[in-house]
């Protein structure tokens, strides 16, 4: 079995019967770049909040499995689930200044998880931290620990959300569009630290983003979700050479791309549109009947 | 052709609050520092940089919601660089302005045909509501739009509502200020061809600002890199591409990420 397996899961808003996410299935190996892709809405960060144990309290799942380490998350009581998921998994988010706590100095936002959860001593933690700053290419990591958020550029904040990430040696990371508040130049910079952090710890990765530069960057393979359908998965050589799906095909005519102006920025079809909501249409009529 | 636009040696410098002292004037921050260049009429002008850079600063200066501390602006023939509120009550409906946001720059209280046919009301302008719904089929959506909220529509549709503001008063000059940044790449593509069609059909002249060079090689004829309040570069769209000058522009075309997974990003 793979390192994350996803069978079958599906998510509803709750009292109704309109699925966010339609028996989505999906594999991804220990150390693997996996792409969550789509458009808004599309269900991409829902599947990463549905693995975190962290959906709106407005939705739940449905049915399915996710299995995380050999275990089924879905199975477990709810107390040892949160202990399994905060022990192996974590999270960097999209916006990396609603993501520190404002009136808290860095240090702190960093150990805490160290500490309360994994019960480490205050002087390890500490310690850890300091390692961690440096290994995101803080220079004066001393200094940036004492700091509050604000004191932080953009770019900065968001290399302190990738080491409280990979603070705790977690065996799954769900980077959820990390780098779409940034610059480009800063982009670049982040994605790489991204991509080598990832490979030395070995740290199997699920990156939800809208865009698929970034995704033939960083990942080895993808998935790509339509109304919380998925409807192509591919590993990402592959995907690039030949996308499958319309729907995926058009959303790469759509991604711009200065080196081949007049092949970038086509609008999807129409019709494109039309048949990928028949598929999720009908899709919802077998799942009924199922 | 004439330009519509002159810009000679503009600088612009705004009071830095977060130094502010209890008592006494803000110490000022110098966001654009000497820009010259023009914008011919019928050009497509791209505004580049990263954020901080001062696009969006020029961009409010060129449509005068900022007074510039320092060089001029030459509108039409017309020096509109300190002009008063009065003097540019007449200009006003001939420069307009495009918002990134579309969320927040529509009033949520007012329906569409509000929210257009507003401002056609204010510059007494003469058939309001057929304006209004001619502004509507230029932009692709059905006249029932008229009646509706802003929170019914999806981000594409905000940001067509955006532009048939703009584009109802009849204006000579558009700045569009990171339109599509906000839009799902999908919707982007539209709004953008759609902006091309109608800068090409009505003969406007349009700035573009944008982080995205991409973008702007699509739509654009020119480009000016902005770094730091200054300009870095300012050349033809194919030039830039081909041959980039500055060592900043080149920072900026390499840090793109191509959907390309063979495309060396070192």
């Amino acid at each position: 079995m793979s390192f994350l397996s996803i069978r079958n899961l599906s998510v509803r808003i709750r009292g109704s019967d309109t699925r966010l996410l339609r028996s989505v299935s999906f594999e991804v190996d220990a150390g693997e770049v996996h792409g969550l892709v789509g458009e808004s809405g599309a269900g991409k960060s829902m599947i990463g909040k549905a693995i975190l144990g962290i959906l709106p309290k407005a939705v739940e799942v449905v049915e399915g499995q996710i299995w995380l380490d050999g275990v089924d998350l879905l199975t477990l009581p709810p107390a040892l689930r949160r202990s399994r998921i905060g022990a192996s998994c974590a999270l960097i988010p999209q916006d990396p200044l609603t993501a520190l706590n404002p009136s808290r100095r860095i240090g702190g936002q960093i150990t805490d998880r160290l500490v309360d959860i994994l019960g480490w001593t205050r002087a390890r933690a500490d310690a850890r931290a300091l390692e961690l700053l440096a290994e995101v290419q803080i220079t004066d990591p001393a200094r940036v620990l004492r700091a509050y958020p604000h004191e932080l550029s953009g770019g900065m904040r968001q290399r302190i959300l990738i080491a409280s990430a990979f603070a705790a040696e977690p065996k799954l990371i769900i980077a959820d569009e990390p780098t779409t508040a940034l610059d480009v130049t800063v982009q670049k910079e982040i994605l790489r630290l991204i991509a080598a952090m990832q490979a030395r710890h070995g740290t199997a990765l699920l990156f939800v983003t809208h865009d698929l530069g970034v995704v033939s960057k960083v990942c080895q393979s993808l998935l790509v979700l339509y109304g919380g359908l998925v409807v192509e998965t591919a590993a990402v050589r592959d995907f690039f050479a030949a996308p499958q799906h319309p729907y995926a095909r058009a959303l790469l005519a759509a991604t711009p791309k200065y080196t081949d102006p007049a092949a970038s920025l086509i609008p999807v079809p129409d019709a494109v549109i039309q048949q990928t909501k028949a598929q999720v249409d009908a899709a919802d009529g077998a799942w009924r009947h199922g | 052709m004439a330009d519509l636009y002159t810009v000679k040696d503009l600088s612009l410098s705004l009071p830095d609050l977060t130094r502010k002292p209890m008592l006494g004037a803000a110490p000022r921050i110098d966001i654009l520092n000497g820009l010259s260049f023009s914008i011919p009429k019928g050009e497509v002008l791209g505004i580049v940089g990263g954020s901080g850079s001062g696009k969006s600063t020029l961009g409010r200066a060129l449509v005068r919601l900022l007074e510039p501390t320092g060089g001029s602006i030459v509108f039409d023939g017309q020096d509109i660089t300190h002009l008063g509120e009065d003097g540019l009550r007449p200009l006003r409906r001939r420069f307009q302005m495009i918002f990134q946001d579309p969320m927040s720059s529509l009033n949520p209280r007012h329906r569409i045909s509000q929210i257009i046919g507003g401002p056609l009301a204010l510059h007494g302008m003469a058939d309001v509501k057929l304006r209004m719904l001619e502004a509507l089929d230029q932009v692709g959506l059905t006249r029932g739009f008229a009646s509706r909220y802003p929170h019914e529509l999806s981000g594409g549709q905000r940001q067509r509502i955006g532009i048939a503001r703009a584009i109802a008063l009849r204006p000579e000059f558009i700045l569009a200020d990171e339109i599509v940044s906000g839009l799902d790449v999908s919707s982007q593509a539209q709004v953008l061809m759609l902006l091309a069609g109608l800068v090409r059909d009505l003969g406007l002249t349009l700035a573009f600002i944008s982080h995205d060079l991409s973008v702007i090689r699509r739509l654009c004829t020119r480009v000016v890199v902005l770094h730091q309040g200054v300009i870095v570069e300012n050349a033809e769209v194919a030039q830039l591409f081909a041959n980039p000058q500055a060592a900043y522009t080149r920072a900026l075309l390499d840090a793109i990420p191509l959907p390309d997974p063979d495309q060396v990003w070192v």
